[in-house]
């Protein structure tokens, strides 16, 4: 303001100003209702005899517990294994000008990702009354393996074509996406260069298109660590499972589920950190 | 290789289309080896996809191209043409370098990685070799200090710069410019045309589309103005330029002039 005018505020301009924030009382007030409905549902968990906290430390570093931690993270392991390995193969199959080639990856991938897996898993589980063998061979010519399919789908083999069958599916449209991200220039400054198709998918695109791809398969891995509780109802000794079996024993239903509930919370809190430095790595460059 | 008459690249009556669009309607053109033949002409008058045609990055609807006198991408026998395979075209493409308008570095790997990683896969040159190669491109487009960089953190000129060694590391016998500088702010195309100014006269046989017309008058051998899928007016750039004989070549150069 080069000219001073009358109608300009009383008082010295270069006297340093008051600042009074705005009060925000509803903040406050509902501040003050959520600390009072926390605590006292944490006071009620405490005191409330039903949960036995006594019977949840005694059970959670129990070795049956253990084990069955364990089986659940081989498992989550395993199917995701299966899941990334199918699912490349899916995408990249759904991504080729081949026509039957894209369309079968299109079939399965509508398939089992329509089914919910707990049907699947109760499926595969009863394969048997499908199919009482299970032949590997040539059409028309010799037998080369041949069982009974009740020895070769235990709880674990159904356990897996379940899971890894059913993830598969959604870690395949996860992958073409990812591969999809990789712009055509790419691909063609490779061409150019004279390399061929293997070597530009292993060395170029793959490469470019895990960016895209880590951080929702983290995502798939922590809902994993959770479906396998899916397999308890194929008596498959989990952590769910053995769970339940120490409590249809002792009839503490309760502080059971906790311990279970707890490392459930724990793995998931691991891997959700793990994949917090995953994509802060991967969004880099 | 300058065995003679025949020309570097030699492309006859070549026809391309996308859907029902004619994009190149019958292109013939001669490059002398160890000549710089610059492609003018308006947006979508088919320069980039007569390149591409010459790599066989697009396959092409009629016509024949020949690059150091070998059929690119089919085997004439008995008046039949035999589509080759994969990895014959691919051995073919070594041979042709190839420059793009938006770079197209490999963003995961550094200026030197992406210098190495053809000659070590496809050719098989040995690590330290490919890498001393390398240094050496790198450092003839002023950029050694740069080597360990990613491309997201060089300059688009820079950028240009690693993509032509990376090109030229494959030893080819023809270079093809797509619109090199056209991605580039002005300040930061004078180091791109000096390192192709400096490769054309070493000596290397270069195709160039581009807008810029000092460069074509000053470095080019011959000029081709090109429009609508076919080629208007060959001949001298300064010729050309400073006296278009067709009315088509004269109403483009007055409008980018």
């Amino acid at each position: 303001m080069t000219h001073p005018a009358a109608s300009d505020p009383p008082g010295d301009p270069a006297a340093p100003l008051i600042v009074v924030p705005l009060r925000h009382p509803w903040t406050w007030a509902a501040s003050a209702v959520v600390i009072a409905i926390a605590a006292l549902a944490l006071y009620s968990v405490a005191t409330n005899p039903a949960f036995e906290w006594p019977v949840v430390a005694e059970y959670l570093f129990d070795e049956q517990i253990l084990n069955g931690l364990a089986r659940t993270l081989e498992l989550t392991a395993a199917a995701m294994l299966m899941g990334l390995v199918i699912g490349t193969i899916l995408a990249v199959m759904r991504l080729s000008r081949n026509v039957l080639l894209s369309t079968v990856s299109w079939l399965y991938i509508w398939f089992f990702r329509s089914v919910p897996a707990l049907v699947q898993l109760i499926f595969w589980y009863n394969f048997g009354a499908l199919y009482s063998t299970i032949t590997i061979g040539i059409p028309f010519g010799p037998t080369l393996f041949s069982a009974s399919t009740n020895a070769v789908i235990t709880p674990l083999s159904a356990a897996l074509a379940g899971l890894g069958f059913a993830q598969a599916a959604y870690t395949a449209e996860v992958i073409r996406a990812g591969i999809a991200s990789v712009p055509r220039g790419q691909t063609r400054a490779a061409l150019a260069l004279g390399m061929g198709p293997v070597t530009i998918f292993r060395r170029i695109v793959f490469p470019q298109a895990m960016r895209v791809i880590i951080p929702p398969v983290g995502n798939e891995v922590i809902s994993m660590v959770k479906n396998t509780s899916l397999v308890s109802v194929i008596a498959l000794a989990e952590l769910l499972y053995t769970a339940q079996l120490i409590y249809a024993r002792t009839y503490e239903t309760i502080p059971l589920l906790i311990v279970a509930s707890l490392w459930y919370l724990a793995v998931v809190s691991m891997l959700t950190i793990g994949q917090h430095f995953l994509e802060r790595r991967y969004r880099q460059r | 290789m300058t065995t003679g008459p025949q020309p570097m690249v030699r492309i006859r009556g070549l026809r391309k289309r996308f859907g029902h669009r004619d994009i190149l309607r019958g292109i013939d053109l001669d490059v002398a080896s160890g000549s710089v033949m610059c492609i003018i002409g308006p947006s979508g008058s088919g320069k980039s996809t007569l390149l591409s045609c010459i790599n066989h990055l697009e396959r092409i609807d009629g016509g024949r191209v020949w690059v150091g006198g070998e059929l690119v991408g089919y085997r004439e026998r008995n008046g039949k043409l035999y589509e080759l395979p994969e990895r014959h075209i691919a051995r073919m493409r070594q041979r042709v370098g190839m420059v793009f308008q938006q770079f197209n570095l490999f963003p995961h790997m550094t200026a030197l990685q992406n210098i190495i990683e053809a000659p070590i896969r496809v050719k098989r040159v040995p690590g330290e070799q490919a890498r001393r190669r390398a240094m050496d491109l790198l450092d003839s487009v002023g950029l050694a200090a740069k080597h360990a960089m990613f491309p997201a953190q060089l300059s688009g000129g820079e950028q240009q710069r690693v993509a032509i060694a990376r090109a030229l590391a494959m030893d080819p016998q023809v270079m093809l410019f797509d619109e090199p500088t056209s991605a580039l702010d002005p300040e930061l195309v004078g180091d791109v045309l000096a390192v192709m100014k400096a490769l054309a006269r070493s000596g290397m046989t270069m195709i160039v589309v581009t807008h810029e017309l000092a460069f074509a008058r000053e470095v080019g051998d011959a000029l081709t103005f090109m429009d609508d899928g076919a080629i208007v007016e060959r001949g001298h750039p300064a010729e050309m330029l400073g006296a278009p004989r067709e009315p088509r070549t004269r109403e483009f150069l007055s409008r980018v002039l």
